[in-house]
């Protein structure tokens, strides 16, 4: 692995742009790809796995569903549901910092991001946080790294807290129009209700509760709702968490809005897919980009070019000049020579 | 008392401030209730909770509203003086302890909830309403504010966000950074930027996570967003004693690999037990080496079955004693030990030094006993509370500060006990913050490049290094100081 590591190093130190690599399954987020492909996949393997300490670290290379599968056989998941896309790997998952259906109840991905191991655009080795769930000595810079699309530095290592599988798991369909639906689940979030994930589409909500055998049990009685068979079940919060089912397939383009739950029905043009409460909202269609952007930032949210479309205008939402600022200069200080994923993020850096 | 830690606080360029030409320019942007200079007024603000490390500021703003606050930046800015903000005070690492020839910027006239959105589930709070009046003002809507730090009555969500405080019940609910959404902050310069968002997400580089836990030194909080949470139906506490640190590390371990987050998991050795039994006559087991709390909560059809496992679980692994609160007053009384275990130990000794490492549980007997073995070394006594489901230990080391060099010895204890926790793998701090404290033991976790960028993220938000300078992170003179006398890495 050390052999890794100083290739790892000698690429870097030519400070000339890379494209970090993992298994290539969000190739098509974020900005346009540029640079020398650095594949990570070598760089593979569980390095420490304790489940009654509810941690796990791995190299950045480790498929992730090789991590989910140690996971498993102990009872355990990424409570997140980090979407896998085809065959992602952890530092990559990382490095989007996507979280799944379960996002509004259990967290983002990045709210289980203990440790991260980095190498800088100096080669050198750093370490931020570690494998304990309370540490606030420095900077949070192990989240920081979670969602900054491989900009940062090249991942190396992540530590992860982990959650029990949930014993009990049921899932409820309800007709009902998009409005009643965001009410109903607004409401019900504000209630000691075992909620793990929501979808409406085409007036029809489906819920999936999780949690306590009794738990559950009791709020399929008190929700109503028809119950879904649960192979039936598995495979719609699957192909929801890796968006096969049919909403995302196509080549229109994939626009994520990401608002407050309690925003109303956003009347835009194409057909719409809502998650996480009614805080993730999926929009297909060639709509105008500054339109969209100004929907989402009236109601106190921003719009990104998921997949496809057209990404000359940029693909994240424009930051404040003075917030465009600071990220320039943690860009500046952990990649100086600007090697590490070039416009991936944004066109400035 | 001494300043240990006095040339760590020093402003960066004493020469360039000049006291009576600040003063003037501050009294120009604030009234004149809202400034204090006199030596007796500024004595409150001489040390927060960590009253071994003591200064006096230039000056103490006390702002009214956010104009004030960017116009007391931005004089500080212009004339290169360094601003300390604050809260209630009640930090432990001296996160708030003044630097001479410095401006204290207290945040105590913030304290108007501007908004409670029942339905969306948060709260918008100005940075000096304190913890607890959150959850105070939500609770006719069912909803409250998770995070709970032991100081909750009196500390202030600004204190929080600055250095991500816990609680007891922080393994299953999470802590300040799992539960603030938005924060308004103004930078050292007078900017005044937003981070985060009402949604769940916010584009570019997560700033929120690098601003919360950041010990006031990236910028000051003038409005938060937390989230709130549905309140539990129902909670029920088991209280186990064991005979042996051991057993309890075991019976932690069971419940966790059962599935079972705990709303709550705290453990308290022997002399802990001792000093809190006979301060709130809760009941404990005097005899046991070990008190275990484990709490559940959701409806009562969740917590009976979990209490059911725990309790199974608990007595597999060799429980002495197990009671179940069978009403919310008992549920209470079992409580109100562990959260006086501060004060209780207070009341046995004239002084004490609260730690706060965290280490992987699996290391936890090792851990108490070579802190047992430096408690004879040393000559001093420590009691240990530790929140056993997430690794965070307390130990409270009990001194007399009358006692010529025993303050030292106290703090020589503390280094061992911190550095202990780096060698397991754990952490200096869990929830308390480095601070003054625990600057020098960074050099222990850290190596010098690590400590170089954490600068650099310092920098990016404040790259004159007046906000707060000297804390949380030593310069590389601190760590050849300390690597002279010490085992720094």
């Amino acid at each position: 692995m050390t052999d890794h590591i100083e290739e790892f190093r000698s690429r870097i130190l030519e400070r000339k742009p890379l494209r970090l690599k993992g298994g290539g399954s969000k190739d098509f987020y974020g900005g346009p790809l540029a640079g020398e492909v650095l594949d990570t996949r070598g760089y593979s393997g569980v390095v420490a796995y304790e489940p009654t300490e509810l941690v796990i670290t791995a190299r950045a290379g480790t498929p992730l569903a090789e991590i989910e599968s140690a996971l498993a056989a102990r009872r355990q998941v990424l409570a997140c549901e980090p979407p896998h896309f085809g065959a992602a790997t952890l530092g990559g998952a990382v490095a989007a910092g996507l979280s799944g259906p379960r996002r509004a109840v259990s967290g983002s991905l990045r709210d289980y991001v203990l440790g991260v191991k980095l190498m800088d655009g100096e080669g050198r080795e750093l370490n931020f946080g570690g494998q304990v769930m309370k540490n606030v000595a420095g900077f949070d810079v192990s989240r920081l790294v979670a969602g900054s699309l491989g900009t940062l530095g090249l991942i190396l290592e992540v530590s992860l807290k982990v959650m029990p599988q949930p014993v009990a798991e049921a899932t409820l369909r309800f007709e009902m129009p998009q409005d009643k639906a965001l009410d109903a689940l607004n409401c019900w979030g504000g209630q000691p209700v075992p909620l793990a994930a929501s979808c409406w589409q085409d007036a029809v909500l489906t819920l999936r509760l999780a949690g306590a055998r009794a738990a559950v049990t009791a709020a399929c009685e008190r929700l109503g709702g028809e119950r879904v068979a649960e192979v039936e079940a598995a495979g719609f919060w699957a192909g929801l968490r890796e968006q096969t089912m049919a909403f995302f397939a196509g080549d229109a383009p994939l626009w994520r809005l990401s608002v407050p739950s309690v925003a109303p029905p956003l009347s835009l043009p194409g057909p719409q897919l809502i998650e996480w409460g009614g805080a993730q909202r999926w929009l297909r269609g060639v709509g105008d980009a500054a339109h969209l952007r100004e929907t989402a930032a009236r109601v106190g949210g921003h719009a990104t070019l998921f997949r496809g479309g057209d990404k000359t205008g940029g693909v994240f939402a424009p930051l404040s000049p003075a917030l465009m600022e600071v990220h320039r200069r943690l860009k500046q200080s952990f990649d100086p020579y600007g090697v590490f994923n070039p416009g991936r993020l944004y066109s400035e850096f | 008392m001494s300043q240990p830690e006095q040339s760590a606080v020093t402003a960066p360029d004493a020469a360039i401030a000049d006291r009576d030409a600040l003063l003037a320019e501050l009294a120009r942007v604030l009234p004149a209730a809202a400034l204090l200079s006199a030596a007796e007024d500024l004595k409150p603000y001489e040390c927060d909770g960590l009253t071994a490390y003591r200064a006096l500021p230039w000056a103490v703003a006390l702002p009214q509203n956010d104009e004030q606050v960017v116009a007391v930046l931005k004089v500080c800015h212009a004339r290169k003086v360094p601003v300390v903000a604050r809260g209630a005070g009640t930090g432990l690492s001296g996160g708030a302890t003044p630097v001479v020839q410095g401006v204290v910027l207290s945040l105590a006239r913030f304290m108007r909830i501007l908004e409670i959105d029942p339905l969306a589930r948060l709260a918008r709070v100005q940075p000096g309403v304190r913890n607890q009046a959150i959850s105070e003002a939500v609770a006719p809507f069912g909803l409250y504010y998770a995070p709970d730090p032991s100081s909750q009555i009196a500390c202030t969500i600004g204190g929080n966000v600055a250095e991500n405080s816990g609680g007891v019940h922080c393994l299953k609910y999470g802590l300040t950074l799992h539960n603030v959404l938005k924060v308004r902050v103004a930078l050292m310069n007078g900017e005044v930027i937003e981070i985060g968002s009402h949604a769940l997400d916010d584009p570019g580089y997560d700033l929120l996570a690098l601003m919360i836990g950041s010990e006031g030194m990236l910028g000051v909080v003038l409005e938060a967003t937390v989230k709130l949470t549905p309140k539990p139906r129902t909670a029920q506490v088991v209280m186990a004693s064991f005979d042996s640190v051991i057993e309890a590390g075991n019976a932690v371990a069971a419940i966790i690999a059962a599935g079972i987050i705990p709303a709550g998991l705290e453990m308290m050795d022997k002399l802990a037990t001792a000093a809190v039994e006979d301060f709130v006559h809760a009941g404990y087991d005097l005899e046991a080496a070990a008190i275990l709390l484990a709490e559940s909560d959701g409806t009562a059809e969740e917590v009976a079955e979990e209490i059911a496992t725990m309790s199974t679980l608990l007595e597999k692994n060799g429980a002495r004693q197990l009671r179940i609160s069978q009403s919310e007053a008992e549920r209470l009384k079992y409580w109100a030990g562990r959260k006086a275990a501060f004060p209780a130990v207070g009341r046995i000794t004239p002084d004490y030094l609260c730690m706060d490492g965290t280490i992987p549980r699996k290391h936890l007997s090792h851990v108490l006993t070579r802190i047992a073995e430096l408690s004879a070394e040393f000559h001093l006594r420590c009691a240990n509370v530790f929140h056993a489901g997430d690794g965070n230990l307390h130990p409270l080391i009990m001194f007399d500060a009358r006692n010529p060099g025993e303050t030292e010895r106290a703090i020589a204890f503390g280094a061992k006990i911190l550095e202990l926790s780096v060698d397991v793998g754990g952490t200096i701090t869990g929830e308390h913050g480095v601070g003054v404290e625990k600057v020098k033991q960074m050099c222990v976790q850290f190596s010098r490049e690590e400590l170089e960028a954490f600068h650099a993220v310092k920098a990016a938000f404040d790259p004159l290094t007046l906000l707060n300078p000297g804390k949380a992170v030593p310069y590389p003179r601190h760590c050849s100081e300390y690597r002279l006398t010490g085992s720094a890495r």
